[in-house]
């Protein structure tokens, strides 16, 4: 193609991607399997690290808390939930990935909407399940008795964050879906993400991994992510990490969106 | 402007789909015009090109060389234009499986912009004239074939585009659901809209097409009304069953150009002049005293003009065809 005459209506991109936006969020209640799967998971790493491993891992933190599986439980909660969003993207890559051999798919193609709009449609979808999931594996690491000492504000922010890096993944799940040549890749490929969360401050500080590990746990983008939620519920340091959090959310987004516009128009124009 | 130019205009249009084992062409250079509020119909064997012809002008596939137009518009320079001009029941269910059929015409009406107000009006209208009321709010799982391709048109009719284009409506439907179908598309024709539909049945574009293009091999090989189309075939024949061999071969003696069916113990004598040449016949079999146990008359349709033209044995196109 070497000339646009026409851009797509403008106008419409935001109702057109609220549309799409809703059609997800039907199928979501429609068939709550996948969601519920998402919140699964996690819950029990949460369950099986507090209840099981807490005791011993929570004995050897910096400081030395009394109480070891309390101190634990706090310290985990926040890579638990880091996991979660990483958890959603696996949901996310197959359903975009079923979704694009879909006839309607094909008819979207034919009508005068937005081409980003499909697309966004499922991020914001994903990204609110994924934050659905949150509040959930949230609600049981109260119920195991974290007890976070953030203020408002502090509260805000981590949830502003969390929305910011589920919004992220779920760009680059879309992408990884989209570039799936099947529905098994496309579930199977984000479960990387799942585990990053282990090789950074997730479960353990990273000053404790052998150097040539520290390095990778030190600075990718799982680290400063549970840094800052940690930080901002429990009054931990935080460093640079807020920023890094920032630059890895932007990076990743645009990462994702980029990769997914350019496969979205290669599948549909041949 | 559109008033004037074609509906659907194409020129030396090109397609072939490459891979690394060889080239094939699909659409070999087709010449097509399609003028407004007219139904025309694209017919020819599985693997004709109709389908790529259909995604070419729906902006789903991109041309491979000559040129295509709808509403005016030029499907490479400016497919949004064409998008707002058209609607497209394809020949796999274009329904979004996991919704109900009345979420499924909801979703499109908010895609097509309809105000607020007039969605639930229009999506309620839709569901009576398609009779899907009482399957509104069911799963798309619970639909029979003949439903879903109902919803799948009236999804392209939601905001009554000016073009549609019905790639094969009806393979798959039983008789009474291919009926409704027609009926449809009659009542759109008649409400102005210009319809290009492919199909392999002959029957079908007889039915419903003011002009039919047979495209065979990527190629039109015959165009015209279906009258042009059949006159293309000389005439037809009067069908003579016999109760024995024996009539069969007194009969067979007097007409000399007639051909023999001996399995069937009929004859096939030419028919050129109607009602004289049958009358003619009756006369000389009267004459020679053979009793006729069944008699019928053919007249040439358009399977005999398919078949003159495709000749009969459908040939797949391989790799390796010159471009």
């Amino acid at each position: 193609m070497t000339t646009a005459t026409t851009q797509p209506q403008r106008g419409h991109i935001v109702t057109d991607s609220l549309t799409m936006t809703s059609r997800n969020l039907l199928h979501m209640i429609r068939y709550p399997g996948l969601t519920v799967f998402v919140v699964v998971l996690p819950v029990v790493f949460l369950l099986l690290f507090v209840y099981v491993f807490g005791g011993t891992i929570g004995a050897g933190l910096p400081g030395g808390a009394v109480d070891g599986r309390e101190a634990y439980a706090a310290y985990v909660l926040p890579g638990i939930l880091l996991m979660t969003v990483a958890g959603s993207a696996g949901g996310t890559a197959t359903t975009v990935s079923m979704d694009m051999t879909e006839g309607i798919v094909a008819r979207f193609r034919t009508m005068a909407i937005s081409r980003a709009a499909v697309l966004t449609g499922h991020v914001l979808g994903n990204t609110l399940q994924a934050l659905i999931a949150v509040v959930v594996v949230f609600g049981v690491g109260l119920a195991v008795g974290v007890r976070p000492t953030a203020g408002p504000l502090q509260w805000l922010a981590a949830a502003g964050l969390m929305a910011l890096v589920a919004f992220a993944i779920t760009w680059l799940a879309v992408a990884m879906g989209m570039a799936a040549k099947s529905v098994e890749t496309a579930s199977n490929q984000p479960l990387i993400l799942t585990f990053l969360p282990f090789l950074g401050s997730g479960f353990v500080p990273t000053e404790s991994m052998p150097a040539w590990l520290h390095g990778f746990a030190q600075y990718q983008p799982f680290t400063p992510w549970i840094e800052t939620v940690r930080g901002l519920l429990t009054g931990s340091d935080m460093g640079v990490n807020p920023l890094l959090a920032i630059g890895w959310i932007v990076l990743l987004s645009v990462v994702g969106y980029a990769w997914s516009m350019v496969l979205y128009n290669q599948k549909s124009v041949r | 402007m559109t008033m004037v130019s074609p509906a659907i205009e194409l020129r030396g249009l090109r397609k072939s789909f490459g891979n690394k084992v060889g080239n094939k062409v699909v659409l070999d250079g087709v010449d097509l015009t399609v003028s407004c509020g007219t139904v025309s119909a694209l017919l020819g064997p599985n693997g004709a090109g109709k389908t790529t012809a259909v995604n070419i002008l729906t902006t789903l596939v991109r041309p491979g060389g000559g040129s295509a137009t709808v509403d005016g518009c030029d499907v490479v320079r400016n497919p949004d234009g064409v998008r707002a001009a058209i609607g497209l029941t394809g020949q796999f269910s274009a329904v979004d499986k996991l919704l109900t059929g009345e979420e499924n015409l909801r979703l499109m009406a908010r895609l097509r912009h309809l105000p607020a107000k007039r969605v639930k009006a229009r999506v309620a209208e839709l569901l009576e004239q398609f009779d899907l009321v009482e399957a509104a709010r069911k799963p798309l799982a619970t639909y029979s074939g003949g439903m879903a391709r109902r919803l799948d048109l009236a999804m392209t009719l939601v905001d009554t585009p000016r073009i549609i284009f019905l790639d094969e409506p009806t393979t798959g439907l039983d008789p009474r659901s291919r009926h409704t179908m027609w009926d449809i598309v009659r009542e759109l024709v008649a409400q102005g809209t210009t319809v290009l539909l492919t199909t392999q049945y002959l029957d079908e574009a007889d039915e419903l097409a003011d002009r039919i293009a047979v495209l065979d091999g990527g190629k039109i090989v015959a165009e015209g009304t279906p009258d042009e189309l059949k006159r293309l075939v000389p005439g037809g024949h009067i069908r003579l069953q016999f109760a024995d061999a024996q009539a069969l071969n007194s009969a067979a003696a007097l007409f000399a150009e007639a051909v023999r069916k001996d399995a069937a113990l009929s004859l096939e004598v030419p028919n050129r002049f109607g009602v004289r040449s049958l009358r003619s016949a009756l006369d000389q079999l009267d004459g020679a005293g053979i009793e006729v146990a069944d008699l019928s008359i053919h007249t040439p349709d358009l399977d005999d003009v398919f078949f003159a033209l495709t000749g009969r044995v459908e040939h797949t196109r391989t790799e390796g065809i010159p471009s």
